[in-house]
Formats: structure tokens, C-alpha cells, sequence
């Protein structure tokens, strides 16, 4: 006969097995991989960001800002580090889990998207929310239209329902823009594979998770280092956290 | 120069058929003008459905919503339905008044049937009508040659054209295309001529006007202002090709090209125009084929104004200060002078939109003028100058004199 104390007592069995077997995938995972973080630095001096004197003149964005607005395209935070950079491993592809990866949310807000510079993986889902008091229009043109990337454009009232986007193919600085406002525009990096970040107001970066082996990192920024001339750098990840570090210029005058 | 006169019967003339027509060319300025800032304020695609408004029918779209771009976009809608309009009754008005009985009744028939069409709403409708509008306005070319004087064929061409547009402006938005953009924007050029012409063979000085200039003894070749007037077109598709980039100034001074006569067409100049360059709109990265672009818009320019002095010398000496060639071409230097210190100022403002709409204006104006001018030099070869605007039945074809004529009225 069967007790049930001798039936607890093998459901506890198993259950403590499959733990211990868990954590000891988890632990073999950790020893072959790594994060790479680092910080990217700018060196010289930028151009100046001019003023969006066109928000200032709109009714109703006008009203939005009490300061001026300016444009980003460098942010340059603490020690010269420069946010925005996306930063990526090259040569990996078809190790996409954007199909379940929590959405990224693009954001409308005081007449500007938000964030400026992001990324997600293909077929990761992009949820476009208007949070302003006025409708827009949310226009991706992907270059990348051949291999599946498709051009859209997509009415959205004050205040109303959500628009998802997905792109099944990677892409550098896929443009997300608003034609009832000019001035609007965020830039999307579609990569294949869970391995990249953006770098923070103050340059820095983690990219987590990396399996250990050797790789050439990517590095892009709108301007600094373009889609045609992105920095690049060799790293290992060996069972362990590795730092790596980049240094951009800014275009010379 | 020999002043000759050539004997016409009298036609009726129609004042009002004349200042409708005027209308509908001053309706079509306006709206590229209205069309103009749209590309300008890069409003395109700032309405994303068509020929709905953000779901609401057109006419219906709360003034509320008429914000940033869809101000220009919405606009620009509803004067090019007003266009449409215009030009209809015109098409109509010129049909009926040269035709009479079934042909008449087949006439307003099947441009009504046309244009109930464009109210069905549904997309291959209006692709359809647009792939049968150039078929239309071939076949109504070949009906104009076969039946001199005729205008009800410039009305019916002047419709399918108005046609085209509004439907290549709808797929431009709904297709996402770029490049049907600049179809639309030359097209728009096209007809706003188009409009002029019908307005300069409705008037009373091109119906009785007893004493006509020829250019025969003149010496002036006839191609001259026709040829000017082509260079002119190619200029537009140019300038048109250009604004349609989306991509801005391609090269940001003027005379210079990045501070030199040639600018440097690279990828790594080219990279350093993009790193170099603080856009506060959304623009697409210059490419070399822009820079290159631009830099034949700028010697062109220079080839027009060449061409168009020379013509205006050319009439002047040949002709005569008081032949209306002379003053047409002297106004036309003058446009030409005007739209070349606009395309400067383009640049020098930063491609700011009311100067880049002025500057469109002034293109339209332009290629209207050089196509009147080539009308009046070519029209002892084109067109009879007999309008017979009350007849009830064709009119037959008239011979054109080939000695000069001393007949007088």
C-alpha cells in the first residue's frame, strides 16, 4: 500500500532533482557566457544643436515646451560619454527571440518620439502610443523593403489606440517619422539576434548574456560612425564580464 | 517684316466660355501653389488614407484636425476636388457648344459616366481610370488633328488630365511610392499649360485678331521658343525628381557647391556632407546622385537663361518691339531672371518653404509662357484661326495658305 507520506515524499524528490538539475544548466550556462559593457567616449568637439524653432511655432506643440527645443544628435553626457551609440555583435544571425521579447514601446510625447535612438530584435513588436494632445502620423520607411521590411504609415488620434509594428529583417536606423510634424523622427536598430544595446545619456553599456567566444563588435552612431563607416572592435567573452570600451570622433570641421 | 492678313469668317465670340477658362488656369495656379507647400512643409504622406481624411469623408474632416502638415495635405485635397470640378464644367461647356444631337448626348454622357466614377470610392477604379486617361488624351490629339479649330478635344484632354492627377496624388499617399510624387508634381506643371492654352484659344484676341504675325519672313526659326520650352520641361522634371528625394539641400551654398565649383561626389565626401549636416526635419541621407542632381538643376538654369535671352534678342531684333513674341519672350527673360535668383535664395534660406513654393510658382509660369509663345509661333502650322465655337456640325478642315496671303477683310 501506498502511503501518502511516501507520496510527498517522492513529489519532493523529483521537484528537488529538477531544481538541482536546473540550477546546474544555469550554472554551466554562466560559465560559458559573459556580458560585455563598456562606455563610449567622444572625442572633440560636436557641432553645435540647433533649435527647432518650427515646435515653437506649432499651436499646439508650442505649448508643450517651456524651454527650447533642440535637436539630439549628440548626447553627450559625464566624461564625455556619448549616448545613443547602438552597438551590436556582427556576424551573428537567425538567433532572433524578438517573437516573444516584451514589446518596445515608441512613445509621442510633447510633439517628440520617444526615445530617440532604440533597438529591438526582428519580429520583436514595437507598440507606437500617442501620449500627446494631438493626432499624428506614424511612418516607418525602412531601406531594408527587399528583404521584408515594409514601408507604413499610420493615423493616430490624441490619446488613441496603440499601432504595433513588427520588421523581419535587421536594419541600421530605420526611420521612424511624423509628417503632420516635420520635426518628429526616432531612429529603430533591427537586429537578428539578442545581442546588442544602446548606450545610455552617459555612454555606457551592457550587453548581457553573450555566449563565450570571440566577436567583432559593431559600433553605430548617426553621425559619428554612420551606417557606411561604423567603428568596429574585436572582444572575447570567456566565462565571465569583459569591458569594452570605444572612442568616436566627431566630424572634423 | 511683312504684317499680313488673312480673311476669317466671323465666330461668336464667348466672353464668358473665355473668363471660365481663365478661371480654371488661375483655380490650377492656386493649387500648385497649395500643392507646392505641401512638398515644401514635407506633408505628403501627413494624410495617410485617401480619399478619406483620417476615416472621415474629405468634405467632412473636422476643421479641428487641420494641423501641422494636414493643414497643406487637407487643403490641397479639397482645392484639387475643386479643380476637378472646374475643369469638368469647362469640358463640358466646350463639348456642348461644338457639338449637337447624339453626339452631343454621347459627349455629356460618358464625361459624366467618368466622372461619377471618381465618387465609387474603390481603388481599382481609380486605377483604372487612370491607366484610360492617357489612352483618352492620345485619342483626343489624334480627333484635334483630323478636325482643325476644334477646342471640345483640348476640353476632353484637359479632363482625363485633371483625371490622372487627382488619382496619381490618391496612389502616391495609398502606395507609399515616392515616385509617383514626381509624376504628380510634373504632371501638375503640364496642366496648369494646358489650362493657359485653352484660355489663350477662347479669347477674343487669338479668334479675331485680323492681322497676324508671321514668323516666315521673319527669319526667327520656328523650333527656337519650342525647343527653349522643352529645356524648360526638362528643368521642372528636374527640379521635381529633386524636391521628391525628401532629402533636403543636397549642397548647402550658393554659387559654390561645398565651397567649390564642382563639389566632390565620393561616398566618403558625400559621408562627410551627412556627419557635417544638423537636419531639424526628418530628411534622407544625401546621396551622390542628389549632389549631382542639383548640380545639372544649376547648369541648366544657366542653359535657360542663355536660350531665353537669345530668344528674347532674337524677337526683338527680327521682329519688331511691338509683335507679341517680342513682348512675351522680354516677359519671359524676366521670369526666368526672377525664378533664378529664387532657386539661390532657396539655398540661401535653407530651402525655407515659402521661397521653395515661390520658386515652384514661378517654374509653373515660366513653362506656361514658353508654351503660349510657342503657340502663337507655331499656330499657322497647328491650329486654324477659325473657332467655331456655335457651329452644329464639325467644321472642316482648312488649308493653310503656303505663299503669303494679301487677302484682306
Amino acid at each position: 500500500m501506498v502511503r501518502s507520506s511516501d507520496f510527498f515524499e517522492e513529489f519532493d524528490m523529483r521537484n528537488v532533482c529538477s531544481l538541482i538539475a536546473l540550477a546546474g544548466l544555469a550554472s554551466l550556462q554562466a560559465a560559458y557566457s559573459g556580458d560585455i559593457s563598456g562606455t563610449v567616449i567622444l572625442k572633440g568637439t560636436p557641432p553645435a544643436e540647433q533649435e527647432n524653432t518650427q515646435i515653437k511655432a506649432d499651436a499646439t506643440c508650442g505649448k508643450l515646451h517651456t524651454e527650447p527645443v533642440k535637436t539630439r544628435f549628440y548626447v553627450v553626457g559625464d566624461n564625455k560619454g556619448l549616448g545613443d551609440v547602438f552597438i551590436t555583435l556582427k556576424g551573428i544571425s537567425g538567433k532572433s527571440t524578438g517573437a516573444s521579447a516584451a514589446p518596445a514601446v515608441l512613445d509621442q510625447k510633447g510633439c517628440q518620439y520617444e526615445p530617440y535612438i532604440f533597438a529591438v530584435q526582428t519580429n520583436q513588436k514595437i507598440v507606437a502610443k500617442n501620449s500627446d494632445p494631438v493626432m499624428h502620423n506614424v511612418h516607418p520607411t525602412p531601406s531594408a523593403v527587399a528583404a521584408g521590411n515594409k514601408e507604413d504609415n499610420k493615423a493616430q488620434f490624441a490619446g488613441g489606440p496603440d499601432i504595433t509594428f513588427t520588421f523581419p529583417a535587421p536594419e541600421v536606423f530605420l526611420r521612424f517619422s511624423c509628417n503632420v510634424h516635420p520635426w518628429m523622427f526616432s531612429y529603430a536598430c533591427i537586429v537578428d539576434h539578442p545581442y546588442f544595446a544602446v548606450t545610455d545619456k552617459n555612454g555606457k553599456y551592457t550587453i548581457k548574456n553573450v555566449p563565450d567566444g570571440k566577436y567583432t563588435m559593431e559600433v553605430y552612431h548617426r553621425k559619428a560612425a554612420p551606417i557606411t563607416a561604423p567603428m568596429t572592435g574585436e572582444v572575447t567573452v570567456s566565462g565571465g564580464s569583459v569591458t569594452k570600451d570605444f572612442t568616436l570622433e566627431a566630424p572634423a570641421k | 517684316m511683312t504684317r499680313r492678313s488673312i480673311s476669317a469668317p466671323r465666330t461668336a465670340v464667348t466672353p464668358w466660355l473665355h473668363r471660365f477658362a481663365v478661371l480654371t488656369a488661375l483655380s490650377t495656379l492656386a493649387l500648385i501653389i497649395i500643392g507646392g507647400m505641401v512638398t515644401s512643409h514635407e506633408a505628403g504622406m501627413a494624410v495617410p488614407d485617401w480619399p478619406n481624411t483620417y476615416g472621415y469623408n474629405m468634405f467632412f474632416f473636422p476643421i479641428s484636425g487641420w494641423v501641422g502638415g494636414i493643414l497643406y495635405e487637407h487643403s490641397h485635397r479639397l482645392m484639387a476636388t475643386g479643380v476637378g470640378l472646374i475643369t469638368t464644367v469647362l469640358a463640358l461647356w466646350l463639348w456642348v457648344r461644338e457639338t449637337s444631337g447624339r453626339e452631343r448626348l454621347l459627349g455629356i454622357g460618358a464625361i459624366f459616366f467618368v466622372f461619377s466614377l471618381m465618387g465609387a470610392r474603390v481603388l481599382p477604379v481609380y486605377v483604372t481610370l487612370a491607366c484610360a486617361a492617357p489612352v483618352a488624351i492620345v485619342f483626343a490629339f489624334y480627333k484635334m488633328s483630323r478636325q482643325h479649330g476644334s477646342l471640345r478635344w483640348w476640353g476632353i484632354i484637359a479632363f482625363a488630365a485633371v483625371i490622372l492627377q487627382g488619382v496619381l496624388g490618391g496612389l502616391r499617399v495609398v502606395w507609399l511610392k515616392d515616385e509617383i510624387g514626381i509624376f504628380h508634381a510634373t504632371l501638375a506643371q503640364l496642366f496648369f499649360s494646358l489650362t493657359c492654352v485653352i484660355a489663350l484659344l477662347t479669347s477674343r484676341w487669338w479668334q479675331t485678331r485680323a492681322q497676324l504675325f508671321d514668323l516666315q519672313d521673319a527669319r526667327m526659326p520656328r523650333w527656337l521658343l519650342p525647343a527653349t520650352t522643352l529645356l524648360l520641361l526638362a528643368q521642372l522634371v528636374l527640379g521635381a525628381t529633386m524636391r521628391h528625394q525628401h532629402a533636403g539641400l543636397a549642397i548647402p551654398d550658393f554659387p559654390l557647391a561645398y565651397g567649390k565649383i564642382w563639389p566632390a561626389m565620393d561616398s566618403s565626401s558625400v559621408m562627410q556632407y551627412n556627419q557635417h549636416r544638423v537636419e531639424t526635419t526628418a530628411l534622407n541621407p544625401i546621396t551622390g546622385l542628389q549632389v549631382g542632381l542639383q548640380m545639372a538643376h544649376r547648369i541648366t538654369a544657366l542653359l535657360i537663361c542663355i536660350t531665353i535671352t537669345f530668344c528674347a534678342w532674337s524677337a526683338r531684333r527680327l521682329l519688331g518691339p511691338r509683335h507679341p513674341l517680342t513682348w512675351l519672350t522680354l516677359g519671359w527673360l524676366g521670369l526666368i531672371l526672377i525664378q533664378a535668383l529664387l532657386g539661390a535664395a532657396t539655398i540661401w534660406s535653407n530651402k525655407a518653404a515659402d521661397i521653395a513654393t515661390t520658386h515652384v510658382l514661378i517654374g509653373a509660369l515660366a513653362l506656361a509662357l514658353g508654351v503660349i509663345a510657342s503657340m502663337i509661333s507655331l499656330r499657322g502650322l497647328v491650329l486654324s484661326r477659325q473657332v467655331h465655337l456655335n457651329l452644329k456640325e464639325a467644321p472642316a478642315p482648312l488649308a493653310f495658305p503656303t505663299q503669303p496671303s494679301s487677302v484682306t477683310r
